[in-house]
């Protein structure tokens, strides 16, 4: 098209262009895996070149045996994940989710050996009791948050301390013992239709929250409340519900990932779970999930998580040292995020 | 380079020395080509308009300049000699200086940190803090603001703050000062104080670029105009034979005959009244819209007009005062409850009240109006009527591109500016209150966004249209409040409305005072 010129510009023919590198005629392979880099990040591609990696060091990596295991091992870490993932949503943050776990974990055995009663009615309290302590911790931290307006980074580190304080005070520092043995068999190792019973458990759950986030107006909410909080609020969202709503559905998430810990380690620990706060906003990051709130998907989350569960099965079968193991995680942490600003900022 | 006389009245001839010459520049986004072969010239001392529809493609082409975006396609010529960066620092280093369209001071910071923040005085990372308020007091007297060093930037006035960023932008060799949509948010006076200071920096030998959707700014500040649209450069003419409709033709590609619909204005029951309000900015205001009614407020930046909208939605708080909406009592205003009871606000700062900008247009369009959009049941999301609401109102206020899937953050100042009327349009409540609505808004959509508000006054609904725009209040309005210091000082209704009525209650004079014979008006 012509465009009308009015005054004089300079006959300079065309030149080149200021950024060559920039964009090339034809290069349709390169910008399209570019394109899928920019949109999905580097984590299927990191994903898809370790196991190669791994299957083709140690064969045993692929066997049905094995992925399994990585299965197994692996729900517990997506439970707390997508509870963390529910609030980095709303732009907060639970560092107490290893004392949830711990704490659950400590009631739950404690009500489960001392209740009398049916087996099946003994476990269900046990069960409840655990959900109970993820509702309480989430009222917790939800009143200290959205009430007494203490950041969530120090609101979850204080009540760190006070969940952990109490899990080893109920359990004087003692594991738990005295569990009815149908709840460690069907929780614990339980199969069901050839799937292990804490892994229909965990996709259920994954499924349930994708349903929450992507399609009810709740969803909505959260994404926007953490994108933009005083938006949110002019806009008629009731943000202080929200972020209760957010905090409880974290904490519960949480205390079921601990009822189940407590049916695989078959005791009742106030040391469980400590490792999940890094572990589960490094998945949740490493999925794409922003820390400063309303960005993140579920689906890439899940990959965060398999990433890390599989990086540390494969590492242990082809014996790297738990010291490596730690350091290797940390590094690839830091990596993703680092990634992450290199794609926030070239967009 | 020399410098060049410099042309200090508007409309002299331009001085043929290119400080910068941009040549068939070209940027593309994903889906977008938001600039297509441009090319543009400014020289030392003229301040060289650029006009275009929300979206044409300005603040694109200046964030390249700034060396903020790098182009796709094109180059940049200093002093005629080929140029490349693509960092601001660079960019800086050529002596090109940019005032974003959006805000760009640290607020918790003092005015004198802002200013010489990234080059704070001092030797060896150790900064000289004692010399701070001198040198800030020189970088401000170029720009003539009597600001304090030490205040807290949040404290200021917007146009303060304008102030400072320019005087910030002049630090340094500043030899190409880029200003993009500087008046946006100010006032008539601010406006008109910016205007001079523009011109006297251009006598001094400045380059200026100057972006505005405020038209009739133009013949008081430019020396040329280049109009853009779709990315391309339509023309560059003189401003003498940039005649406003001409303008708004090359623009647009239609002519916009009646920017102001007319109405007939047939008010019935009283919808909001506010009665006694008195808070942290307001005395014992009173003011009333009635359905059917478009009611404007007027009033100094300061005045205390926007804090009587945000009461009425809860966002300030009241000491003393009733609202009601829609004859029943609202004794505790929230933004929930006001949604509830019917009363709609649309707020002036989109960035922090208005938008999620890390979200869709979509969500933002139906955030908090999922139901009024019929997108929800039970709590459960429909996302394809969703859409289809999204798409509705995309197309009814000509969002551009018009793809409502795209993150907020990635349209422009104006198309968001438009997701955040659609939002409240949705909802089919009794009274809109305004809030600077066309802040930003080009001239195009302007005309559709004033026959909104009529449609919505025609279909019974109570408008408050709260503007620091006084043309636009003067041309809308069935009736005006004037407030000044957080008081109502009159109340103007249909032959009354006129500039000078308007302009004499501005500074405080009360209703008893004799209006200023003839020449009060601007
Ligand atoms: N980072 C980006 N990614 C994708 N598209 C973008 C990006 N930045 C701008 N655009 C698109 O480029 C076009 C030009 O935008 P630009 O901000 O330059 O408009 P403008 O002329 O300044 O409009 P306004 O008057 O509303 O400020 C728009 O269609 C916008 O959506
Ligand atoms: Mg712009």
């Amino acid at each position: 098209m012509t465009s009308l010129r009015s005054t004089t510009t300079s006959a300079t023919p065309v030149a080149p262009t200021m950024t060559p590198a920039a964009r090339g005629p034809a290069r349709p392979l390169r910008s399209r895996v570019l394109g899928a880099v920019l949109k999905n990040g580097l984590l299927p591609l990191l994903l898809l070149a370790m196991v190669t990696v791994f299957a083709i060091l140690e064969p045993r990596f692929l066997s049905v045996d094995n992925l399994t295991n990585v299965g197994r091992q692996s729900v517990y870490l997506l439970l707390i994940t997508l509870a963390q993932m529910v609030l980095l949503l709303c732009a907060q943050l639970d560092l107490s989710v290893g004392a949830t776990v711990a704490l659950t974990s400590v009631v739950t055995a404690m009500v489960m050996s001392e209740a009398s009663g049916p087996t099946p009615v003994v476990i269900l309290l046990g069960v409840l009791a655990g959900i109970g302590i993820g509702v309480l911790m989430g009222l917790l931290n939800a009143f200290l948050v959205a009430q007494l307006k203490v950041p969530s980074f120090m609101a979850t580190l204080g009540s760190t301390s006070i969940a952990t304080g109490a899990a080893l005070m109920l359990s004087k520092g003692a594991p738990v013992i005295g569990l009815p043995l149908p709840f460690l068999d069907v929780f614990g190792t339980g199969s069901w239709l050839g799937v292990p019973v804490p892994v229909a458990i965990a996709v259920l759950f994954t499924l349930v929250l994708y349903g929450v986030l992507y399609w009810t107006s709740f969803g909505r909410s959260l994404f926007a409340v953490g994108g933009n909080q005083h938006a949110a609020a002019v806009a008629g969202i009731r943000v202080k519900a929200v972020l209760v709503s957010a905090f409880v559905l974290c904490s519960v998430l949480t205390a079921i990932a601990g009822v189940l810990l407590t049916a695989r380690v078959a005791s009742g620990e106030a040391t469980l779970g400590s490792s999940y706060v890094l572990l589960s906003i490094a998945a949740a990051v490493l999925g794409g999930t922003s820390l400063f709130g309303g960005e993140g998907r579920l689906g890439m989350v899940v990959l965060g998580v398999l990433f890390i569960g599989i990086l540390s099965n494969g590492m242990n079968l082809v014996h790297v040292s738990s010291y490596v193991q730690q350091l290797v995680i940390g590094a690839v942490l830091v990596l993703a995020v680092a990634v992450d600003r290199v794609k926030a900022t070239t967009q | 380079m020399t410098a060049v006389a410099p042309t200090a009245e508007p409309g002299a001839d331009p001085v043929p020395a290119a400080l910068l010459q941009v040549e068939s520049l070209g940027k593309s986004f994903p889906g977008v080509r938001a600039l297509d072969d441009v090319d543009l010239d400014v020289s030392a001392g003229e301040v060289h308009v650029l006009l275009g529809e929300n979206g044409a493609g300005k603040s694109t082409l200046i964030k390249i300049l700034a060396g903020v975006q790098k182009a796709t396609t094109g180059r940049v010529l200093v002093d005629g000699r080929d140029v490349e960066f693509d960092t601001p620092r660079q960019a800086k280093a050529l002596g090109i200086s940019t005032i974003f369209q959006e805000f760009s001071l640290v607020p918790t910071l003092t005015v004198a940190e802002n200013l010489f923040l990234g080059h704070l005085p001092g030797t060896r990372g150790l900064v000289a803090r004692h010399r701070l308020p001198a040198l800030a007091r020189e970088a401000l007297a170029r720009v003539e603001a009597d600001i304090p060093p030490g205040a807290v930037v949040a404290t200021l006035p917007r146009s303060a703050q304008q102030l400072v960023e320019i005087a910030k932008g002049l630090l340094g060799e500043a030899r190409l000062l880029i200003l993009d949509e500087p008046t946006a948010s100010l006032g008539n006076r601010e406006s008109q104080h910016l205007i001079e200071l523009v011109r006297a920096l251009a006598g001094q030998g400045l380059g200026i670029i100057y972006i505005t959707h405020r038209l009739q700014e133009i013949p008081k500040v430019a020396d040329r105009v280049t109009v853009l649209r779709d990315g391309r450069r339509i023309a560059t003419l003189p401003v003498r034979e940039a005649a406003e409709g001409r303008l708004v033709e090359l623009m647009t590609g239609r002519s916009v005959e009646d920017l102001y619909p007319t109405r007939q204005c047939t008010p019935g029951p009283a919808r909001l009244t506010v009665d006694g309000l008195t808070g942290p900015e307001l005395r014992d205001v009173s003011i009333a819209v009635h359905a059917g009614e478009i009611v404007g407020i007027a009033g100094l930046l300061g005045s205390g007009k926007s804090a009587v909208g945000r009461s009425c939605f809860g966002l300030d708080p009241m000491r003393t005062g009733h609202v009601t909406v829609s004859g029943t009592p609202f004794p505790r205003p929230s933004p929930s409850g006001a949604l509830r009871r019917g009363l709609v606000y649309y707020p002036s700062d989109r960035r922090r009240q208005g938008l999620a900008l890390n979200q869709s247009l979509t969500a933002n369009i139906t955030l908090g109006s999922l139901s009024a959009a019929g997108a929800v049941r039970w709590g459960a999301l429909n996302r394809r009527q969703e859409r289809r609401v999204a798409d509705e109102y995309v197309g009814r206020l000509s969002v551009r591109p018009s793809d409502p899937g795209r993150r907020t953050e990635l349209f422009s100042g104006g198309n968001q500016q438009k997701a955040l009327l659609a939002r409240g349009l949705i909802r089919d409540a009794a009274v809109h209150v305004f809030d600077e609505p066309t802040v930003g808004i080009d001239i195009g959509a302007k005309a559709d966004i004033y026959q909104l508000m009529a449609d919505l006054a025609e279909a019974g609904k109570a408008v408050l249209l709260i503007s620091s725009d006084l043309a636009e209040v003067l041309g809308m309005a069935d009736r005006v409040y004037v407030m000044h210091e957080g008081q109502v000082v009159a109340h103007l209704i249909g032959e009354e409305i006129t500039e000078s009525a308007v302009l004499t209650h501005f500074f405080g004079t009360s209703e008893t005072s004799t209006p200023l014979p003839g020449g009060a008006s601007a």
